[in-house]
């Protein structure tokens, strides 16, 4: 009876061990770049201003060209819409907020921006710079009358 | 010595060379007594031993580039909130004894009454900042010796037609130290009413030329 415990645990110890070094090996590496090598993308180090970066597709998001360090959204305030909102825009010199920010979710337009979208980041992203970890090979559609 | 007495003036006949010269030694450690005491009452750790400013303004502070930066020069409380300058500094010090009966009548003692009040507060120290010109702000940043071009696009551009419209820091930099109280974004209904944010004026010509349009 000892000797059967004993050759199941040892079993077990033994799978178990297999199935660790498989999903060890599975988490190692991110499309060809390590775990390690990846984590060498510096997020504390935003690039600096640049231009307008292109659209990739219809309705995408515009990224933040800039830094958003120390870039706070808080209950009392929202340091993005400090330039972007359509009262300070013309101001700043930054891209006005869009218009279908104004609609709730039934698409009713709204005196004010809608609450849902008080969250910058969730849609619009700073960059930062890191390789992509597979090849794209993707490609915007053609516009309109291309 | 007789000749030494007679260089001395009357005043000093009268009440004698030893009381003089203590009165003198007196006056020294009198106002290096007074310097300490204002130096004592002029220092971080003096702050932040009230919790209401622990808790509250120093707490949102550590979060921002006054306070931990690249190269650890930081301006603590008083570097912005005294002046330098011995007059104003003395003014800014009477007022502020108007601030410690408020600690013992215990206005914002805690953080919830800190925050009822912190639109109040914080209109204070911006109009005091603005009637100043930014002076404390201008203590480190003088804009006549600001390089455009190590400055990122944004302030690049933003800095020099600011200056020429007469702007001051503050008219553009609220809440870079301490939390903002709530403000009227235009978002949804939540802050309706609540305090706008003035940005400076905009000059007389820009306002004609908006009427124009």
């Amino acid at each position: 009876m000892k000797l059967i415990t004993t050759l199941a645990l040892a079993a077990g110890i033994a799978l178990g061990g297999i199935g660790m070094a498989s999903a060890q090996e599975l988490v190692n590496e991110i499309g060809g770049v390590t775990i390690e090598g990846n984590s060498k993308v510096n997020m504390f180090k935003p690039e600096k201003d640049q231009a307008n970066i292109e659209r990739n597709f219809q309705k995408q998001p515009p990224l933040i060209p800039h830094s958003v360090k120390g870039y706070n959204i808080t209950q009392n305030f929202n340091k993005c819409m400090d330039c972007h909102s359509k009262e300070r825009a013309e101001e700043t010199g930054a891209t006005k907020v869009a218009k279908s920010h104004y609609l709730d979710r039934e698409d009713n337009k709204l005196k004010n921006i809608s609450p849902r979208r008080y969250f910058c980041m969730q849609c619009h992203v700073p960059q930062f710079d890191a390789k992509p970890l597979v090849e794209n090979t993707y490609k915007p559609a053609a516009k309109k009358g291309e | 010595m007789m000749s030494l007495k007679n260089l001395m003036p009357a005043w000093v006949k009268r009440i004698g060379v030893t009381t003089a010269l203590l009165l003198f030694v007196g006056g020294i450690v009198f106002w290096g007594g007074f310097n300490w005491a204002l130096e004592a009452t002029n220092k971080e750790s003096f702050c932040i031993s009230c919790h209401e400013m622990e808790e509250n303004v120093f707490r949102e502070y550590q979060n921002t580039v006054h306070y931990t930066n690249r190269t650890g020069v930081r301006a603590t409380c008083p570097d912005c909130h005294v002046p330098k300058e011995w007059g104003p500094k003395m003014v800014r010090k009477i007022q502020a004894s108007n601030e410690v009966l408020h600690k013992i009548l215990g206005t914002i003692d805690t953080p919830e009454k800190f925050n009822k009040k912190r639109h109040e507060l914080a209109q204070h120290e911006w109009d005091r900042m603005k009637k100043s010109d930014s002076r404390e702000c201008r203590n480190c940043h003088n804009y006549a010796y600001m390089d455009y071009t190590e400055q990122g696009d944004r302030p690049a551009r933003m800095h020099p037609k600011a200056f020429d419209e007469g702007k001051t820091c503050i008219d553009c930099h609220k809440g870079i130290a301490h939390q903002l109280p709530q403000i009227d974004q235009h978002i949804g209904k939540q802050n309706e009413g609540a305090l706008e944010i003035n940005h400076g004026d905009q000059p007389k010509a820009a306002e004609e030329n908006a009427e124009k349009k």
